[in-house]
């Protein structure tokens, strides 16, 4: 029995002091790397909303959300945000006419339908297409869909949105299928049984019965989508051409709010400008849009988790 | 003869064999569009290679950016790419997996991990381009990094932050509560058990985790965009090892640098139709390398999986 | 109360067994434990005996369990878990469970066995020097001599000794188990826990593990939970009986199993309940 108090004494129990000492202050290091999440949440909004605030001393509020023309780098500058937003939602209307459809009909495909071994062997592949950089996107949308829309509409301008909006469709098709075909699985077995043992075909039961049960995590899956459109820069900087333009015409050149951002970084402004400032405020408009739809998609993805 | 809802034998099989026809019919479009995505992307490469092919050479790799198309090479911008890919690795990696084993190995269930946790969530959602934002008005402005290799590491570090997280989290649970309970029940603390036995075989998928992330940090464009890296560069950072003592300096971090989705991105730009092919070349490149990594982080992923069977 | 019970199976008893207590190793007085708001075990007053064996049985969600790992402060790794009373060890008369008393000294002082045999995935000889390791111990001859006298105790000496730098997965489930058992006698525990340690094991690899537990009792005094009655009766000098989370009834391995006192005993021993 003494053995233990033995082995105790023989410097363990002095060490067992220090191995909780170093334990804590490990738990200390690791929760300051945790904290950096926290801090760069707090450093975005910080930044944004304080040269935000700046852009704001010299530009009303009512203009910039009411005023039709964006044009901050003129001599007569107007501060209008809306043709940017308005750049911004056409694009991503484009991007979701095709995202959604085909992005759902693969899900569908893969979730009900698909071998196991083909699944898994599409599944990375799938991801590939959503790994590809964006600026070689926008390359093939400039130099590839658009001559080939030209083809079909000759007086297709060479900067549009709809070629942004198709390739940004392509590229996030991935994201919307993946987070699809997950709820979609969740759904369990027995609802499909009680749909097939009356005698319906697969495609019926995924129709009738799993896709109206997935769909919080469908949802998830196209807020996803929107957001990821949103926020795409490269596409549209390289393929809808950076001119503001307050329309709602894919076949037009126009900016969105991440293109313009884009076109000021490519110039010359000096800190503190107001120019400089305008990129807070539209990134300040394109964060708030994005945390609406992440947070949205956020509480839905937890209910379908959750519901199963 | 009572009306009754039954049909007939040949009722049935007319209704089912109308049934049957439409879901092959979807079978076929989903395989359709399957395989039209991939070859989309397949096709996307080959007509890179394609319109790249008459570039690549040895003096694309080692020649500076030029105002003629044939002259123009990726030189800065492949050394700046690299560099910057270094920092961000250094920086991403111990920050990522130190916040995952936090989450994951100590964090108590409260309301203050669930804020952490939201904000990995959130950050992961955030576009690009915010980042670029935040990294212009605090890295290179606030702090005084200017427009530099270390701003532009430090911001992509934090845009891959949450795959790192995530990846690592996911290695670290697929390690058996029991093996945990057996090195508590021996007297280890929570730091030896994570250290002895969780992290050693989480190895495989932290690795997976830091190679995506790089994948997509090579591409990113936007955030170094906004901070200024220029597409014009015709020199190189200073090099870090130098002929007297210490050998290395840190000189390179400050420097101004381009990189290779910047270059791509400003050749595609131009109007002049000659640049276009460097602009294939440098897209081939890019492209090249992401799926490679992609790829190789997914055989990591498979490899590491069968490893153990516990 | 019932005389002379007839189990409803064949319960064979093993004359080596004892019929007096040793004095204590170890003494839950009044333990209480609460599992966020379960009171998951009530009032419990138990000795466990120095150097023999003592059986925990009871039906399933009796607690046995739960009380077993409040000696190694298991619960502890759960949120919301608190403990009242207290568990005695002596000669210092720590108590086990008291806020006072540091989880990790507790588990440097007393082993565990646990059901389904957990081996790190490491050699055989890494798994058994982890505790020493962890104790400070680097020298290689001292942990070689430790790690031999280890598996020797757990009568699996002469099966792994040219198996050392092998996997310790690689070994068979009641291989395994003894690994497990050796790298926690290594550490020289002053009482070892057993949770249901043969439950996950076949019948001959069950038999060396009860045969080694009988044995082991002269060197370390043993608290085993087991859901099989029979084994309790063959392998334990004293044995507990517990139900939804009180201690029934406790006493010598004989006569629980053929003259119980409770009548609830009684009708979980003749097998009225499961």
């Amino acid at each position: 029995m003494t053995q233990a108090k033995a082995l105790a004494s023989k410097g363990a129990f002095s060490s067992i002091r220090y191995r909780k000492n170093r334990d804590r202050i490990i738990e200390l290091l690791l929760l300051t790397a945790g904290l950096v999440a926290v801090f760069t949440t707090a450093a975005i909004v910080f930044i944004l909303v304080y040269e935000s605030s700046a852009f704001f001393e010299h530009v009303s509020i009512r203009d910039f959300l009411t005023d039709t023309m964006w044009t901050p780098l003129f001599s007569d500058a107007r501060y209008g945000i809306m043709p940017l937003v308005a750049g911004t939602l056409t694009v991503t209307g484009v991007a979701l006419l095709v995202a959604i459809p085909l992005g759902t009909t693969i899900a569908i495909y893969l979730s009900e339908f698909a071998p196991h071994r083909l699944r898994e062997t599409v599944k990375p592949v799938l991801e590939l297409l959503g790994a590809v950089p964006t600026v070689v996107y926008g390359y093939f949308a400039l130099l590839m869909v658009t001559p080939l829309l030209q083809k079909i509409w000759p007086e297709l301008p060479g900067f549009n949105m709809l070629s942004a909006g198709l390739v940004i469709g392509l590229m996030i098709i991935p994201y919307v299928a993946t987070v699809a075909e997950d709820s979609m699985r969740a759904v369990p077995r027995y609802m499909r049984e009680g749909s097939y043992a009356m005698g319906a075909t697969k495609l019926q039961t995924a129709l009738r019965v799993v896709v109206p049960g997935a769909f919080s995590g469908l949802a998830a899956a196209y807020i996803l989508g929107i957001s990821r459109a949103v926020g795409e820069t490269m596409v549209v900087a390289i393929a809808a051409g950076m001119q503001p333009n307050l329309t709602f015409n894919p076949a037009e050149p126009a900016a969105t709010i991440t293109a313009f951002i884009v076109q000021v970084s490519l110039g010359d402004l000096p800190h503190g400008s107001i120019g400089y400032q305008s990129i807070f405020a539209a990134g300040l408009v394109l964060m708030l849009f994005t945390l609406v739809l992440n947070v949205f998609g956020f509480f839905l993805t937890r209910r379908f988790r959750e519901a199963y | 003869m009572a009306a009754t809802a039954q049909m007939t034998l040949e009722e049935i099989r007319r209704g089912l064999s109308w049934r049957k026809q439409l879901d092959k019919v979807f079978v076929l479009v989903g395989l359709a569009i399957l395989f039209a995505c991939l070859a989309i992307l397949a096709l996307l490469f080959l007509d890179l290679v394609r319109d790249g092919a008459s570039r690549f050479g040895w003096s694309f790799f080692t020649s500076f950016p030029s105002r003629k198309a044939v002259n123009a090479g990726i030189l800065s911008a492949a050394v700046g790419t690299a560099l910057m890919m270094f920092v961000t690795a250094l920086v991403a990696l111990p920050v990522g997996v130190a916040a995952a084993i936090y989450l994951e190995e100590y964090a108590p269930k409260n309301w203050f991990t669930g804020i952490i946790e939201i904000n990995v969530t959130n950050l992961a959602g955030v576009p690009s381009i915010i980042y670029g934002l935040l990294a212009l008005g605090l890295f290179v402005y606030q702090f005084g990094f200017g427009q530099s290799i270390l701003t532009g590491g430090l911001t992509l570090a934090l845009l891959i932050l949450p795959i790192i997280i995530v990846a690592t989290r996911e290695s670290l649970r697929s390690v058996p509560k029991a093996i945990r309970e057996a090195a508590y029940g021996l007297g280890a603390t929570r730091w030896e058990v994570t250290k002895d036995h969780v992290l050693p075989y989480s190895t495989g998928g932290i690795l997976t985790g830091l190679i995506l992330g790089l994948s997509r940090a090579i591409g990113e464009t936007a955030p170094i965009i906004t901070i200024g890296a220029l597409a014009f560069i015709a020199y190189l950072p200073p090099s870090p090892v130098g002929p007297e003592f210490p050998f290395l300096n840190f000189e390179w971090l400050m420097s101004g640098f381009t990189a290779m989705p910047i270059q791509m991105f400003n050749w595609v730009s131009r109007p002049d139709q000659a640049f276009q092919a460097n602009a294939a070349a440098a897209g081939a490149i890019l492209l090249g390398m992401t799926l490679l990594m992609n790829a190789v982080a997914i055989y990591i992923r498979y490899r590491f999986r069968k490893k153990i069977n516990w | 109360m019932a005389t002379n019970v007839t189990p409803s199976v064949a319960i064979a008893f093993d004359e080596r067994k004892a019929t007096r207590a040793n004095p204590p190793k170890a003494a839950a007085e009044k333990l209480n434990f609460w599992y966020g708001t379960n009171h998951a075990l009530k009032d419990i007053n138990l000795p466990i005996a120095e150097n023999q064996v003592t059986a925990l049985i009871g039906p399933s969600g009796c607690g046995k369990s739960t009380f077993l790992r409040c000696f190694n402060r298991m619960h502890d790794l759960q949120p919301a878990t608190k403990y009242q009373g207290a568990i005695t060890l002596r000669p210092d008369n720590v108590n086990l469970v008291g806020p006072e008393t540091d989880p990790i000294e507790v588990r440097m002082r007393i082993g565990m066995v646990f059901q389904k045999p957990n081996p790190f995935p490491k050699t055989v000889f890494e798994n058994v020097a982890y505790g020493l390791k962890l104790r400070g111990i680097r020298n290689r001859t001292e942990l070689a001599e430790r790690v031999e006298k280890a598996l020797r105790g757990a009568a699996i000496w002469d099966e792994v000794k040219n198996r050392l730098n092998d996997s310790a997965l690689a070994l068979s489930g009641g291989q395994m188990q003894r690994v497990c058992i050796a790298r926690a006698l290594a550490t020289e525990p002053e009482l070892l826990l057993f949770d249901e340690p043969t439950s996950a094991l076949d019948p001959i690899a069950t038999a060396k593990i009860e045969e080694l537990i009988t044995e082991l009792r002269q060197r370390v005094t043993v608290l085993i939970v087991t859901h099989n009655m029979q084994q309790a009766a063959r392998v334990s000098d004293f044995t507990a009986f517990m139900y939804l989370g009180e201690l029934v009834e406790m006493d010598s391995t004989s006569k629980i199993f053929t003259n119980p006192s409770k009548k609830a005993t009684e009708d979980y021993i003749t097998g009225r309940y499961g």
